[in-house]
């Protein structure tokens, strides 16, 4: 599992951010933070609520409600913090989102396909037409399980909470990105759908990209096995260990990792 | 809102230029007088006189509605400029002869003059000012019977039908904006399709707002036979000026025995700069009249100009069995104010309307839908189906929906549908994180949003209409 001499996808160093709140800056949220995920690795960061977990995957994917204001972030080498939000998803981070939006209007098979295309001109690859597109997507529809007519479905419109982060591993398998950040994606999803999203994500792992989940709960941590769990406290990650670190959280509590940081 | 989301909307109007053409107007102001002269100038028969006269009267007994969800200064109807034409000797006789500054003019806009050029072949009818300058294929048309002219024109060589048609659907004295129409419309376009006739093309009219100070006020009338159809397309521009405008025309429909009458409109009128300054005010009456059994009428418009929008294009449905249609979409942006709907009259037995209406506020502005559907006593089985969205971009903008709905008959059924949503910082973040850039992912909403009403557009309208819409608001979604 554990691979040293794999290849650094994100480099994150004394990353520190405020959120934005009516235009004015002020509130810092993330306080030096650190990691280093290399190719074929699952990280889980873990904490309790205003932890500052959620505002770091978000902080990383440019969302416009956070200023970075130290620090710096790299992705296979190139600076994130001087990309747009788009330049960034096209350079392979994904953000599985925990409250997915809905779209009115716009069929999904229609922005997986923009969102598809968009990304092979980036490669430079060809364009898919819509009955090629159709192929590719019938296959990876497999992936999470999902009946094709959510295809012709606006966007999470009118979907069930275990729908709608159906719909978000749908996308990553689309996008095959190179880091993709889960934020509580088992958040509000019965036991089965948080097998067949976890089944999902296990499967679209590979030697060459990374997953790092963000997470309350050990019960994920069961389906997609991680590498590494980090534990995040008052913006900063305050303890790194082996998957048994989320069991032993679980037993003893966050206090517990605050006594001792 | 972000400052992406306001730069998206925020997009400069093409189409503010004025074409250097000399002119010639009839003095400001409003008076018997005046109308005489218009008349005159037009060389138009004494009934036509008697008509434009008693609007006139009318009209000077009627107020200004004040009940639109619109905030204006009052209007100086002094202050205008009731005729205005380019000044040309003679009539043309080919379409070479238009003087060259206004084919540049209308080359600019996008609507070519030359018949060889036109490659969508759309028949077009054009009005500068007030005045028709010039109508393509008129005479391949008229091999079928079809007659497709500028009003003036109908007015000398079918007089028959101007006169039992004029005023039929919407009568001079209307309301306020259709009397005063009534009293000093100056051209537009007509058009006549012979029993059983399909018309080959879409007939299409480009209308242009050129001289400051002027008001525009065509008419518009077309007239489907029993068992005819055909397709009218409506596209219309202004140069940018500081000073309102006002445009109020007037455009009948009548369809007869199973007669089929498309109309469908891309307003595109200078819609003021982002204070609020210059702008049309487009104050329209449109109304169709299904005169016959199984006849159809059916408004599309993408209203996406003018200052401030008022018109309520309608159908009033007395065949039985007939069928009125009405799909919208009103963008406004900035401080540009819409109220407009529709009204759907259900007359006849067993008739059928439809409205779908979607607003986009962005901006300051104000966007209102405003509707009434009515089904009389005798309007046995009828049935509507109404659907109004709108959509807020930004938190400064507002949207307002007015339905009235009176039913007299109780074997009629009627359904309303209403929903509000918004373009969000999260929807847009959400398109971003997906590679998808902001003006594709704003495009891509709207279109989403406005998909139900662009299916109802003929092709190459729906292509304008979707760019249109995108230019609209680039810069104010981000």
């Amino acid at each position: 599992m554990i691979n040293k001499g794999s290849k650094v996808l994100l480099e994150v160093k004394n990353l520190k951010a405020e959120v934005v709140v009516d235009g004015v800056g002020g509130v810092e949220i993330l306080k030096g933070v650190n990691l280093t995920v290399r190719a074929g690795e699952v990280h889980a960061i873990m904490g309790v609520n205003g932890s500052g977990k959620s505002t770091f995957s978000k902080v990383l994917a440019g969302h416009p409600d956070y200023t970075v204001t130290g620090g710096t972030a790299t992705l296979e080498g190139k600076e994130l913090f001087s990309l747009a939000a788009e330049e960034r998803a096209r350079a392979g981070l994904f953000l599985a989102f925990q409250y997915p939006v809905e779209i009115p209007g716009v069929s999904n098979s229609a922005l997986l396909r923009l969102a598809y295309n968009t990304l092979q001109n980036e490669r430079g690859l060809e364009e898919l037409d819509p009955l090629e597109f159709e192929d590719l997507v019938q296959e990876k529809i497999k992936v999470v399980e999902m009946d094709p007519s959510f295809l012709d479905r606006s966007v999470n419109e009118g979907f069930s909470g275990g729908e709608k982060k159906r719909n978000e591993i749908l996308q990553m398998a689309i996008l095959e990105p190179k880091l993709a950040i889960l934020d509580e994606t088992d958040s509000g999803l019965d036991i089965d759908a948080l097998r067949i999203v976890a089944n999902g994500v296990n499967s679209l792992l590979t030697p060459d990209n990374a997953v790092v989940m963000v997470t309350h709960y050990q019960r994920l941590l069961n389906y997609i096995v991680p590498d590494y769990v980090h534990v995040m406290d008052g913006g900063r990650i305050v303890r790194t260990g082996g998957k048994e670190l989320a069991l032993e959280l679980e037993a003893r509590g966050y206090d517990w990792v605050r006594a001792a940081a | 809102m972000s400052s992406a989301i306001q730069n998206l909307v925020n997009q400069p109007y093409k189409h503010g230029f004025v074409t250097d053409i000399e002119t010639e107007a009839v003095p400001k102001g409003l008076s018997e007088d005046v109308i005489r002269l218009i008349s005159k100038k037009k060389n138009e028969p004494e009934w036509l006189l008697e008509f434009r006269l008693s609007a006139y009267r009318h009209w000077l007994t009627m107020e200004e509605p004040s009940w639109p969800n619109v905030v204006y200064p009052k209007i100086d109807f002094q202050d205008i400029i009731y005729f205005a034409q380019p000044k040309s000797k003679k009539q043309l006789a080919s379409m070479d002869e238009v003087d060259p500054e206004l084919r540049r003019t209308f080359e600019k806009l996008g609507v070519p003059l030359h018949e060889q050029k036109m490659m969508t072949g759309v028949a077009v009818d054009v009005i500068f000012d007030s005045v028709s300058v010039t109508t393509t294929y008129k005479a391949k048309l008229a091999e079928i019977g079809i007659i497709f002219c500028s009003f003036s024109e109908a007015v000398h060589e079918h007089p028959e039908l101007v006169k039992q048609y004029l005023g039929s659907v919407v009568p001079s004295g209307d309301n306020f904006y259709a009397a005063l129409n009534s009293a000093v419309f100056t051209d537009g376009s007509f058009c006549y399709i012979p029993k059983g006739t399909k018309c080959p093309m879409d007939l299409s009219t480009y209308f242009r707002i050129n001289t400051e100070g002027s008001g525009q006020f065509e008419r518009t009338l077309i007239i489907a036979e029993e068992g005819a159809s055909v397709s009218y397309l409506e596209g219309c521009t202004a140069p940018q000026f500081d000073t309102n405008q006002l445009h109020a025309a007037v455009v009948e429909l009548v369809a007869l025995d199973n007669a089929d009458i498309k109309y469908s409109t891309v307003q595109n009128w200078y819609a003021g700069d982002e204070n609020g300054k210059g702008g049309i005010f487009n104050f329209v009456t449109k109304r169709g009249l299904c005169k016959g059994v199984n006849s159809k009428i059916s408004w599309t418009q993408v209203e996406t100009g003018s200052a401030i929008t008022w018109k309520y294009p309608s159908c009033v449905l007395l065949g039985d069995n007939s069928i009125g249609e009405f799909y919208s979409v009103a963008l406004t942006n900035h401080l540009q104010q819409a109220d407009t709907g529709s009204k759907m009259i259900h007359i006849g037995k067993n008739t059928r309307s439809r409205i779908i209406s979607k607003g986009i506020s962005a901006g300051r502005s104000n966007n209102s839908y405003r509707g009434l559907v009515k089904i009389g006593s005798r309007a046995a089985g009828a049935r509507n189906f109404s659907q109004c969205d709108s959509m807020l971009i930004g938190d400064s903008c507002g949207a307002n929906t007015f339905p009235t709905i009176d039913v007299q008959n109780v074997t009629a059924q009627v359904e309303h549908e209403a929903s509000t949503s918004k373009i969000g910082e999260d929807q847009m973040f959400f398109f971003a994180q997906r590679g998808i850039g902001s003006e594709e992912a704003v495009s891509m909403i709207i279109n989403g949003f406005c998909k139900d009403v662009f299916v109802h557009l003929p092709m190459e309208f729906a292509v304008e209409a979707t760019k249109l819409l995108g230019l609209k608001l680039e810069g104010s979604v981000g």
